[in-house]
């Protein structure tokens, strides 16, 4: 086997870090973002051919086997799994990282070598053994709780006791005081700190995303995000490693970023997000409603879309439930045809991840530029004949501007009512994840289409054509 | 209460104030309808069909005129038609009171509490009552279909066993409702249609009808808040009328629309326009009977010039389908007004305030002006402090802050540099250097890609594989080898998977 110096690896490395960083550079736009993966995939064969060939590294044959079983496995997930179900993919990713993390930090605690520091080199060294491996159980468990809430596996409502506030801080405290005594004892007693650490993180994580209602998945699944590269990083330095400190960096703040874009669009502070417990408790007296709440037939429907000239479509997670977005975009296309102008309105936290929806019409082949963000299509629906809202909710409550008692008071929302005539499509009258009550369904120019999304859109192309 | 149709005594005019339609309306109101016998003959609706709509069917508008309490028609009375009128009478007509002091003075000596249908503000309240857009719309639609009656080729394009047709060009000058009128219908049938206004905010209306909007480069606004256009600069009529005659050169049909309130409508197709025109184009000119846009055009003829263009001063009214909306309108305001049973007239009220231009003996008009246009925000000149010197303030403050922050970041990095061994250092320094890279690049990243964005960073984050990597050993039996194993297992699914399934996304995204 050829061994490269450690030189030329630190080169190869600083490389990758390049790579890395045009990778997510390249995501900026549509078309440069192809590249920014292949970008990405070179930056890792380098890394990890760069390590292999390094100095001091054995069990060339058990590297070779453990990669090979891990792509055929990884191909065949990415392959199979659905456009709609890409969260709980994301999800379960997020956890094999906080997994790996763990394990890192375990092996490099009972790595021989790192016996030999002395002094202060030992302290940082534990410390950072310590740290990687807290962060590493709590995105391990805390991703399977998010997959389990978005794979419906995990009731999605926020799961709360009294007092679970004290608890997670008592567990901080205890993990913190462990800490502490890690440092000072042999292997084997601190083998022992180690496990009840790892078992009070992962009890942390748990809680923590228990506590966090299925609205809220955005930020928890983008949060997630920055933690499995924190748990990276402190990997990274644990074992003196920079190309782990620069990657874990990168994805750590590149997370961090999402969940900060996805609270402001919520409105709300990541504090208060990360605490949880959202949608579950009514603040002050919610307005009463007033006006009356008058359905459609898919017939009618139909008729308003024929003589509208210009139609806009507001997504939700409905239509990633109903896998509605083939037969939507199908309509989009034989409105379109008949010279109509149709677009779609995209809020920044529709679905469950964050550009969830893009993704979705992207797949039905929607072409981007129709699709439009939500400061884009605001100032149009007023000149807008018909609003079609397909499964989504919170996101076009009137409330969020005018009812202060509102829970989701603040947050910005797709001004639907303005247009014309908003058709609101929904399988029944139930509060959407936030628990609010909508004011939108009471207002005189809305109308409800009640149904599964794709089989509605489906039952009103047949009287669109018919 | 009663409702009396007269004829319209004018020859020239086709259309009567209601119809069989209108006079079920007004009866189910609660009125009783009379009409003049013939009353509808023009506009194709008979005496028979009147009556049996319900209305009774008199013979002399004598009879109409002295027996009903509100009379509907369509051209402001004459003055014979006046002499017959009783006090306290209503009446619903055109009067274009700016132009007829006269005929005002007459009505208010004679006690006649007259409502001049094109006076109606244009507000979105009065909408249904609009006259003018009602007609006008007629009128637009009209001009395309007359236009192309005096062309002697297709609207448009076709390719067929016979050849090839090129689609016709129509310039469309004035997009009030006429002329989107006229566009749509244009546009549907096949023209390629431009359209020219010198307000700026009808843009989006005429390209949403189908046109395409034309401009020229100078900065100037021809909004008010009547909502009509006002006279521009000469600068910009230069810039214009350079426009019209590049226009004139390609286009086959030109319809006009522009008119300015209480004025001659203003000249915009000059001679030399319609010199340079195509023999066998045609100018339809919705302005004529206020003066023309056209200098060529002779109001109420249609005419061949020199070089072949035809242009068209006067348009059918399409009188059958102009009195259904017309009679409409006229419905829509006595329903306003309180139908049969409570009817009044509410002086108070924004609408017929304007429109009763002689109320009590009393001549009201011209009214108080109700802007309807959407207004730009007036900048009133509010005592501001100097920006700079806001500015200057904050930036000291944030100045402030910044040291403060710098120097507490620069105090705990030293203390840590007194304790961390050297190493820790270096690491340190690229760890922070990266975070901040990191930061930098993300907030570029597009909306949209926000997924992929978190797939790539997942399957990045999977560089904790070179952790495992690094810590197996050529002996399985080890713990460390073991959890290396697994570690580089789950780390390696995550890269293949997360690069795979990026891909994936991305490769659907287009276009």
């Amino acid at each position: 086997m050829i061994e490269i110096g450690k030189e030329i690896q630190t080169a190869a490395y600083l490389f990758a870090g390049i790579l890395f960083i045009l990778s997510l550079g390249g995501l900026s736009s549509q078309e440069s973002a192809k590249r920014g993966v292949l970008y990405g995939i070179i930056g890792m064969i380098i890394a990890i051919v760069a390590t292999v060939l390094g100095q001091g590294v054995e069990g060339h044959i058990y590297i070779i086997v453990a990669i090979a079983i891990a792509s055929v496995i990884g191909i065949l997930v990415a392959r199979k799994v659905e456009m709609t179900s890409m969260p709980q993919l994301v999800a379960i990713l997020h956890s094999f990282v906080g997994l790996a993390a763990v394990l890192v930090g375990y092996g490099s605690y009972i790595d021989a070598d790192t016996q030999t520091l002395a002094g202060s080199e030992h302290t940082i060294h534990l410390v950072e053994v310590f740290i990687g491996v807290f962060i590493g159980a709590i995105t391990f468990t805390g991703s399977i709780i998010a997959w389990g809430k978005l794979e419906g596996k995990v009731t999605s409502k926020p799961f709360l006791y009294p007092g679970r506030h004290l608890v997670n801080i008592i567990l901080l405290i205890a993990c913190f005081v462990l800490g502490f005594l890690f440092v000072g004892v042999d292997v084997a007693t601190g083998m022992t700190y180690l496990y009840i650490m790892t078992a009070m993180a992962a009890f942390i994580g748990v809680m923590l995303v228990m506590a966090i209602g299925g609205a809220d998945m955005p930020v928890v699944v983008s949060m997630l995000n920055s933690y499995s590269g924190w748990a990276a990083a402190a990997a990274g330095f644990m074992l003196g490693n920079d190309l782990l400190i620069i990657t874990g960096a990168l994805v750590g703040s590149s997370g961090a970023i999402l969940s900060i874009i996805m609270c402001k669009a919520m409105n709300r502070s990541f504090i208060s997000v990360i605490l949880g417990g959202f949608g579950a408790v009514a603040k002050g007296e919610a307005k009463e409603m007033e006006g009356e709440v008058t359905s459609l037939n898919y017939d009618a429907v139909a008729q308003l879309l024929k003589e509208a000239n210009s139609v806009v479509i507001v997504p939700g997670y409905g239509m990633a439930v109903a896998k509605a977005q083939y037969p939507i975009y199908e309509m989009v296309q034989y409105l379109r045809k008949e010279g109509k102008d149709v677009k779609f309105a995209i809020h920044p936290v529709a679905g469950r991840l964050p550009g969830h929806m893009n993704v979705l019409l992207a797949e039905a082949n929607v072409p981007y530029d129709i699709v439009m963000e939500m400061d884009e299509i605001n100032p149009d629906l007023p000149n807008t004949d018909v609003v079609m809202v397909i499964g989504a909710n919170d996101v076009v409550n009137p409330g969020a501007q005018d009812d202060p008692a509102s829970p989701i008071y603040g947050m910005p929302v797709i001004e639907v009512w303005k247009a014309k005539t908003v058709i609101i499509m929904k399988r029944s009258m139930a509060v959407g994840y936030a628990g609010v009550e909508n004011p939108l369904f009471y207002k005189p120019n809305a109308e409800m289409l009640y149904g599964d999304a794709k089989d509605s859109v489906e039952k009103i192309m047949g009287f669109l054509k018919g | 209460m009663k409702v009396g149709i007269p004829s319209e005594i004018n020859p020239k005019e086709l259309r009567v104030a209601a119809t069989p339609k209108t006079v079920l309306r007004l009866i189910k109101q609660g009125f009783n309808v009379f009409v003049q016998s013939n009353a509808g003959v023009k506009a194709n609706f008979s005496n028979a069909e009147f009556e049996a709509a319900g209305a009774t069917i008199v013979p002399l508008a004598a009879d109409i005129y002295s027996k009903s309490d509100i009379v509907l028609k369509v051209l402001g009375p004459t003055v014979e038609e006046i002499d017959l009128m009783k006090e306290d009478l209503v009446l619903l007509s055109y009067l274009w009171p700016a132009q007829n002091p006269d005929l005002l003075q007459k009505l208010a000596d004679k006690k006649v509490n007259a409502v001049a249908m094109d006076t109606i503000p244009r507000i979105s309240r009065a909408q249904k009552m609009d006259v003018l857009s009602s007609m006008a719309n007629i009128a637009g639609y009209r001009s395309v279909i007359e236009g192309a009656n005096y062309y002697g080729k297709f609207l448009n394009g076709q390719i067929t066993a016979a050849g090839k047709v090129e689609p016709a060009k129509v310039l469309v000058v004035g997009a009030g409702v006429a002329g989107l009128a006229a566009i749509g219908t244009a546009n549907s049938l096949g023209a390629i249609v431009r359209a020219f206004d010198t307000r700026k905010e009808v843009a989006e209306q005429i390209e949403s009808m189908g046109a395409k909007f034309l401009t020229v480069e100078i900065e100037e606004d021809g909004a008010t808040a009547s909502g009509y256009s006002k006279a521009m600069s000469q600068e910009f009529i230069d810039a214009e009328m350079k426009l019209f005659l590049e226009q004139a050169k390609d286009v086959d049909i030109i319809i006009t629309t522009a008119q300015i309130p209480g004025r001659p409508a203003p000249k915009l197709i000059l001679d030399y326009h319609v010199a340079a025109m195509k023999p066998g184009s045609v100018i339809v000119d919705l302005a004529a009977s206020s003066g023309g846009n056209c200098t060529m055009t002779k109001d109420g003829e249609v005419y061949t010039t020199d070089n072949g263009v035809t242009i068209l001063g006067k348009l059918d009214q399409l009188p059958c389908q102009a009195s259904q909306l017309y009679g409409n309108n006229l419905c829509h305001l006595l329903d306003d007004m309180g139908k049969a049973e409570n009817f009044k007239i509410d002086m108070e009220d924004d609408v017929v305030s304007r429109a009763m231009v002689t109320y009590d003996g009393k001549i009201n008009f011209p009214p108080k002006p109700l802007p309807v246009s959407p207004q730009k925000p007036v900048v009133a000149p509010v005592e501001v402090e100097d920006p700079k010197i806001t500015a200057a303030k904050n930036a000291k403050k944030d100045a402030v802050g910044m040291v403060i922050k710098l120097c507490s970041i620069g105090l705990l990095l030293l203390v840590l540099g007194q304790f961390a061994p050297a190493e820790f250092m270096q690491h340190f320094t690229v760890f922070v250097l990266s975070v901040f890279i990191g930061w930098q690049v993300i907030w570029n990243v597009s909306h949209s890609l926000h997924t992929p964005l978190m797939a790539v960073t997942n399957a990045i984050s999977g560089i904790i594989i070179v952790g495992g990597l690094l810590q197996t050993t050529n002996d399985l039996s080890t713990p460390m080898t073991i959890l290396a194993s697994i570690a580089i297992l789950v780390a390696s699914i995550n890269i293949v998977g997360g690069f795979f399934v990026t891909h994936r996304m991305l490769k659907m995204f287009k276009k």
